[in-house]
């Protein structure tokens, strides 16, 4: 145990001391905004500890047995340090302490029961999402990985006597599971063919070309199953956009920046055991950028801006997706980190927009430029960082991802990934323009969002281009001038695409809507995925349940009450045998004699 | 066999304490409820400090059989009080400490004839505690026995009554069964339970004629080598015998029946530890004795844990009234124990007691609630609940945890049991069977989030707005249970340590196929 | 026919008289004086086994069954007694108190 090693534990152990606290410690978590305080208090120093990880560029790894067995451990717990987990760190603490922060007005109006029930799932999350980061091994992964799912469900469903987000959480943790049970067969198969779960281990026998399993294309495809589900890849990318129930900042931090992530984490991580598969590989690529482009077409349609940014979340996440199925896992981890910053921005200035105007239909808004400058402004920072704008930082991030794809040779997601550049700025600035410009809805003062809830916002808005310049000036993007020719050509196409449409009212959105009136459909009905879900869900898990109850109950059972009643009837017919006259008793003993004795003279 | 010195016989005080508090219950506390209950209390905490004392100080170098004692009952026949536990028992005593301590808090508000109540249930808690401490057949199935037979009262007078429509093409025959009733449920199960060791009975005089050492001595028996017929079709009884009570498919109906009957303490420690009794008995008695029999029928143990599991998990998902739900959940989970053994690992036996344990401890926990929640709203019929978090808090906070270990999340019990059960069977010679377990645990997650949901959270309906979190005495039980839960879960070290001393040698007898 | 059988057959008529008047009479008390016969019967049985075998045991036995018989009856009366004053009948066909 050294420096390097210690004090990303210490990360990790602050917010679990707040978490424990507020858990046992009734009262203090029924103190509401104190709970806030000492939830956030813990968040800053580990965030400050994340940042001297981060700057002195630690490395180094602890374990500790955790399931201990007759020969050696089988599972053992502890940090690995690394750049990787390094930048998560710093990712996941500020993040989370901005959100923190910014809950702490946006959910200022809430019982402080419930608040302090807030900021302890919040703990949580931060310990799990930080011990996944940290996870030296797949199994310690897991274990956080679940956790963090459960604080996804916990958290979605914290207004839990809304139905919408009571359904809302319990599908976002069937989905995920299903994911994840692809995930623990995976490393269940990984285990028993290699007998660890350590990533140190299982690197080093990879790089020697040690690791000749068996089916590890199989293996490794389940292990990704259990990212298809938490980054909400096609076809498990379902329940994103309905866990925008939960409270905003909860879909800033989870839904957008942190969790949602773990997937891309996850296979950056463990890029070193994918890239023997290139079969697994390519078929990430191809996925991740079919879920770009899927979601964007949805993304276009949506009305309801957190909705639209949830989408926004599953098409940027197929990039990352798609970018290190192409082999170029840096790039898909660098847009990752960029998008954290943008995205949380994005959202919690959506979250200052809803708390003020009270819906979440953009159609509802409008002129909003005029009452909240500075949210504005902050919201376009953000949009014009997604749409890829430079020097903002998701320009060099997707650039990465884009270059990387193409020198993949991948072709077929180049494409959709290009086609997914151009609607992304153009729904990002459908939004900006009804919901900041256009004609002004009458209802309501719309009004600057308090400090507690705009310094967050500045301070992202900030680190988004601080990054960006930061990434300009370090010189590190390869990409050949053509294509940033090509990404700038579909941004601005977007732009001008939604400018005309909703700004100058050029286009007709109805019209244009008309002329791609299948895709129009389906994409206002997400593609039928949900109702595909929902009817195999009642129809087949539900039906196939209810036969087996019926089975159970009426078969099985069945069989043993006929049984039981046949005894009893049987019982009850030879019960009448016995009629209670003596005398008939009698008889029955003479009878019983008179057989004795004919049997003993005629057979002995 | 190191025979300790002369000291307190701790597996005695330990199994005597709640019989002695019985015939104090019974003899002086007449129609004085409060010094019953705390007669309870005192008794079922003396076995249970012990019984940590001893968990404590069980030495994992020397393994093997420890704290032991012995006394012949009938030496002609060879028939001895013979105490001693290893691992594995040692870990079923402190669950059985564990949940009857809970139990008597959690019946503390039951008002009829409490005082032969609480009788019965220290009686029983005997017998459980003997099964697991015995190390002499005969007087294990004296235990054994003694464990079963209270349950006919407790179930019979203290139980209630659900409904259930006669439907199909039996249905004249639920009819006259009475399906339904509480006292249906006590005689089904009783006579099941009796039906299953008339089994366990014809497999003891097997193996004591066999061995011909006229001794029922675990020990003595263990080294007797019995021919692989004789092994085939005993381990076969006695996993019959013994899986009745498990809960083994198809043989589990008796269960849902008698758990959603029985007052709230005694599902919990029916559901939380007598099916254990049943695992136990095939593992110590069955695979500990018969090792090549256990190989041999590994698959047919195997194959129906996995139909458990599924076909439990569906079962639980169709049902309507909440105790169902969580006795089906048990015949789901038991699936996972049997599987865990029928790997013939070391990693899935010691997932399958880890499942015994953590199963235990949430299947206590669940029925506490659930009989918490019933005697508040007066219902058990999932669909009219609902918004109960409101109200409730700590019930839904705790229901949510106990849910949560139920369907294998890390950082709780059920997590690491069905994970070293997984990691077994795919080492084990039939690994399709990881399938049907995993496809399970997403079941479970399924239909325990729809009953959480449902009676937890959404809307509170008016009728059940006044409804009253837990107080005092459950608390205790509440807190107690989900302490375990999480603190097992999170060091899962403290129960595999002793354990995987018991397993490795068992499972050294056993020659693999 | 020698003295032994003579006696025999005497004792086996006695034991057919008793047999039908426990099956077939109605009355109670009938019953009762049917399995004195057949009591009687078997004591005839036994004397003449002792006369005939030299055997004195027989006759001790009959000793034993006449003293038995008394108490038998004496029991036996009661019974109907008690029978008759609560059912107002000793009746056999009536008297089905053993029914299961």
């Amino acid at each position: 145990m050294t420096l390097p090693t210690v004090l990303p534990l210490l990360v990790w152990v602050l917010p679990f001391a707040a978490f424990v606290l507020l858990a046992v410690v009734a009262p203090l978590r029924r103190a509401g905004p104190r709970a806030g305080l000492l939830s956030i208090g813990a968040m800053g120093v580990a965030f400050m500890a994340a940042l001297v990880v981060w700057v002195e560029d630690f490395r180094g790894e602890a374990t500790w047995s955790w399931i201990p067995s007759d020969g050696g451990p089988i599972a053992t717990v502890g940090v690995l340090v690394d750049p990787v987990s390094n930048a998560m760190l710093v990712l996941v603490t500020l993040v989370s302490l901005l959100v923190q922060v910014y809950s702490l007005a946006y959910l200022g109006d809430e019982p402080p029961a419930s608040l302090g029930r807030y900021y302890t799932y919040q703990s949580l999350f931060a310990v799990s999402m930080l011990g996944l980061v940290l996870s030296p091994g797949f199994l310690q992964m897991f274990v956080f990985w679940e956790l963090v799912g459960l604080c996804s469900y916990l958290l979605i469903g914290y207004w839990y006597e809304r139905p919408a987000a009571a359904r809302a959480a319990v599908k976002a943790f069937w989905i995920t599971k299903l994911g994840d049970v692809g995930f623990v067969i995976g490393i269940v198969l990984l285990w028993s063919a290699t007998g660890t779960f350590d990533f140190g281990e299982l690197f080093a026998k990879a790089q020697e070309h040690a690791l000749a399993i068996d089916r590890l294309g199989t293996i490794m495809f389940l292990i990704y199953l259990g990212a298809v589900g938490k980054s909400a890849q096609f076809p498990l990318h379902v329940w994103l956009p309905d866990a925008m129930e939960g409270p905003t900042p909860v879909s800033a931090l989870i839904h957008a920046a942190t969790m949602v992530t773990a997937g891309v984490f996850m296979v950056t991580r463990a890029e070193p055991l994918f890239a023997l598969v290139p079969e697994v590989l390519t078929l990430i690529g191809w996925v991740g950028a079919f879920t770009a482009l899927l979601a964007a077409t949805m993304a276009c349609v949506e009305s309801d801006i957190k909705r639209v940014l949830a989408y926004s979340t599953v098409s940027q996440l197929g990039y990352m997706m798609a970018a290190a199925g192409a082999g170029a896992a840096d790039a898909g981890f660098l847009h990752l980190l960029t998008h954290g910053l943008f995205k949380a921005l994005l959202f919690l200035a959506a979250g200052a927009v809803i708390h003020t105007v009270g819906t979440n239909d953009i159609f509802r808004m409008g002129g909003l430029f005029r009452a909240m400058p500075q949210t504005a402004l902050v919201f376009i920072v953000g949009t014009l960082a997604l749409a890829g704008v430079p020097p903002l930082a998701g320009f060099f991030s997707k650039e990465a991802v884009l270059s990387g794809v193409w020198e993949a040779q991948l072709t077929g997601p180049f494409l959709m990934l290009a086609l997914t550049a151009l609607l992304t700025a153009f729904y990002m600035f459908r939004v900006v323009f009804v919901a900041f410009f256009g004609r002004a809805f009458g209802a309501g003062h719309p009004h600057e969002a308090p400090w507690l809830m705009r310094g967050p916002l500045w301070l992202l808005a900030a680190l988004t281009v601080a990054v960006g310049i930061r990434l300009a000036m370090g010189g590190e993007h390869e990409a050949p001038a053509w294509l940033v020719s090509l990404s700038l050509a579909l941004a601005f196409a977007g732009f001008a695409l939604a400018w005309a449409m909703y700004q100058r009212g050029v286009v007709d959105p109805a019209t244009f809507a008309s002329a791609l009136a299948p895709l129009d459909f389906l994409a206002r009905r997400r593609y039928g995925i949900d109702a595909l879900y929902g009817g195999l869900y009642r129809g087949l898990v539900l039906g196939f349940a209810r036969l087996i109850g019926w089975i159970d109950r009426y078969l099985v059972d069945g069989v043993l009450n006929v049984l039981s009643a046949l005894t009893l009837r049987g019982g009850d017919g030879l019960r009448r045998i016995q009629n209670g006259r003596p005398q008939d008793y009698v008889y029955g003993v003479a009878f019983g004699v008179l057989l004795l004795i004919v049997w003993a003279q005629l057979w002995r | 066999m190191a025979v300790g010195p002369l000291t307190l016989p701790i597996l005695s005080a330990i199994t005597w304490s709640p019989f002695i508090g019985a015939l104090l219950i019974m003899f002086t506390a007449r129609h004085r409820p409060r010094a019953v209950r705390w007669i309870a209390v005192v008794a079922t905490g003396i076995s249970t400090l012990l019984s940590i004392y001893a968990y404590a100080t069980y030495n994992h170098e020397a393994a093997g059989f420890q704290f032991y004692e012995k006394l012949p009952l009938v030496p002609p026949l060879g028939i001895s009080y013979e105490l001693g536990v290893d691992g594995i028992s040692l870990l079923m005593v402190l669950l059985t400490s564990i949940i009857i301590s809970a139990g008597v808090f959690a019946s503390w508000t039951v008002a009829v004839r409490s005082q032969e109540f609480y009788a019965l249930l220290l009686a029983l808690v005997t017998g459980v505690y003997g099964v697991f401490a015995s190390l002499d057949l005969f007087v294990l199935f004296l235990f054994y026995e003694l464990a079963v037979l209270p349950m006919y009262l407790l179930i019979g007078i203290w139980g209630s009554s659900g409904e259930v429509r006669p439907r199909g093409i039996f249905a004249w025959a639920y009819r006259e069964t009475g399906v339904g009733t509480k006292e249906y449920a006590a005689m089904k199960l009783t006579l099941y339970l009796l039906f299953g060791s008339a089994f366990i009975l014809v497999g003891i005089f097997a193996l004591y004629v066999s061995a011909g050492a006229a001794s029922f001595s675990f020990l003595e028996l263990e080294a007797a080598v019995f021919p692989l017929g004789l092994q085939r079709w005993v381990f076969l009884a006695f996993y019959v015998g013994f899986g009745i009570l498990a809960g083994i498919w198809p043989l589990h109906t008796w269960s849902p029946d008698g758990h959603a009957s029985a007052p709230t303490a005694v599902s919990m420690l029916h559901a939380g530890v007598l099916m254990k009794l049943g695992a136990y008995g095939v593992v110590r008695v069955g695979m500990g004795l018969l090792p090549e029999g256990a190989a041999d029928l590994a698959w047919l143990v195997g194959g129906i844990a996995c139909i458990n599991i599924v076909y439990g998990a569906l079962s639980a998902m169709a049902q309507t009234d909440l105790k169902y739900v969580i006795a089906y959940s048990s015949v789901s989970h038991m699936g996972i124990v049997m599987l865990g053994a029928a790997t013939l690992t070391e990693t899935g036996l010691n997932g399958s007691v880890f499942q015994m344990f953590a199963h235990g401890v949430m299947t206590g926990l669940f029925f506490a609630l659930v009989g918490l929640v019933y005697e508040k709203a007066h219902s058990r019929e999932i669909e009219k609940m609902g918004g109960f978090g409101k109200s409730m808090p700590g019930i839904a906070t705790a229901f949510t945890i106990g849910s949560l270990s139920s369907l294998g999340l890390p950082a709780t019990a059920g997590f690491v049991a069905e994970l070293l059960t997984f990691l077994g069977t795919w080492r084990s010679g039939h690994r399709w069977w990881l399938f049907p377990a995993v496809a399970g645990t997403f079941l479970t997650a399924v239909y325990v989030l729809r009953v959480t949901k449902q009676i937890f959270w959404g809307p509170p309906s008016p009728q059940f707005e006044h409804l009253e979190d837990a107080r005092g005495p459950e608390w205790i039980a509440l807190v107690v249970l989900v302490f375990v839960l999480v603190l097992f879960g999170m060091v899962p070290g403290l129960a595999i340590e002793p354990v995987d001393t018991a397993t490795v040698p068992l499972l050294a007898r056993i020659v693999r196929p | 026919m020698s003295g032994l059988q003579a006696y025999l057959v005497l004792a086996a008529l006695v034991f057919a008289i008793g047999l039908f008047g426990v099956l077939t009479r109605r009355n109670a008390v009938g019953i009762l004086l049917g399995i004195e016969l057949m009591l009687n019967a078997v004591n005839i049985n036994l004397v003449a086994f002792a006369r005939f075998n030299g055997d004195l045991g027989g006759v001790v036995f009959t000793l034993f069954t006449i003293s038995i018989t008394v108490a038998e009856v004496a029991v036996g009366l009661a019974i109907v007694i008690a029978i008759f004053r609560v059912r107002r009948t000793v009746e056999a066909d009536r008297l089905d108190l053993l029914r299961g």
